[in-house]
């Protein structure tokens, strides 16, 4: 495994959701939204706006990066050691919407990594659990 | 690689020997005594614990003199914090939610 410090990767999830990409932009844009299906937050859909996520095991700091209304939404995603970015992209089908989530990003350095994780050992763990299982 | 997980996964399931390796990270190399002081447990204890953390790579001893320093190694943890698979889990869930928010939300 490949653990060099500078090395960037990604995660990608997509799906094709059936609502139109204005009702899916208000839930990735509105606060009390957000609050509903990912954390309790402070966004603002202004470029360069910081705020965080809020979750029972720590926060994520984020910033603005880029909008575009009902196509794309990129923040920055720094928590745990990992600094990232994520970025959302709608795009209108027959149907729907293909939603599009890609989190790129690396680790900072092993030290960091386990200061973030010492806050969120229970977290962590679970985590780790979930992810030896799948290795299984 | 399952092995390797699982090894190194049971070694920080115990929250004594979590909270020793924790200190070595925090504090740096120490001897079984200075960390039996701060434990709570008893030497041998500490020593069994320290037995453990070795076999799995995540500390490292060193002689000298008539005592043996305890170090962390601290890279021996990075196959359990691949971030990636950790968030694709994680981002998957996030989407369900969503979805289900979207079915309960008004035009």
């Amino acid at each position: 495994m490949n653990t060099a410090a500078t090395e960037t990767r990604s995660v990608i999830v997509e799906r094709e959701i059936p609502f139109p990409p204005e009702k899916i932009w208000r839930a990735l844009t509105q606060p009390h939204l957000i609050e509903e299906w990912l954390m309790k937050n402070d966004f603002q859909p202004v470029v360069g706006h910081s705020f965080n996520l809020r979750g029972d095991w720590g926060a994520v700091d984020c910033r603005v990066l880029e909008i575009e209304a009902n196509k794309t939404l990129s923040y920055t995603w720094d928590a745990m050691g990992l600094t990232s970015t994520v970025t959302w992209t709608l795009t209108a089908t027959g149907s729907g919407t293909h939603l599009r989530m890609e989190q790129a990003g690396f680790r900072t350095d092993q030290q960091q990594a386990f200061q973030g994780a010492k806050y969120g050992w229970q977290k962590f763990f679970a985590s780790l659990e979930q992810v030896v299982a799948r290795a299984g | 690689m399952r092995d390797l997980h699982s090894a190194l996964f049971r070694s920080l399931a115990d929250p004594t020997r979590r909270a020793i390796f924790e200190r070595l990270c925090r504090d740096g190399e120490q001897t079984v005594g200075a960390l039996t002081t701060k434990s709570g447990v008893s030497q041998p204890a500490v020593s069994k614990h320290l037995g453990v953390l070795k076999e799995a790579g995540l500390v490292r001893d060193r002689r000298e003199g008539r005592e043996i320093h305890y170090s962390a190694q601290r890279n021996a943890l990075a196959p359990l914090i691949d971030w990636t698979s950790q968030m694709a889990g994680y981002w998957q869930s996030r989407f369900d939610k969503l979805e289900d928010l979207l079915k309960r939300m008004d035009q």
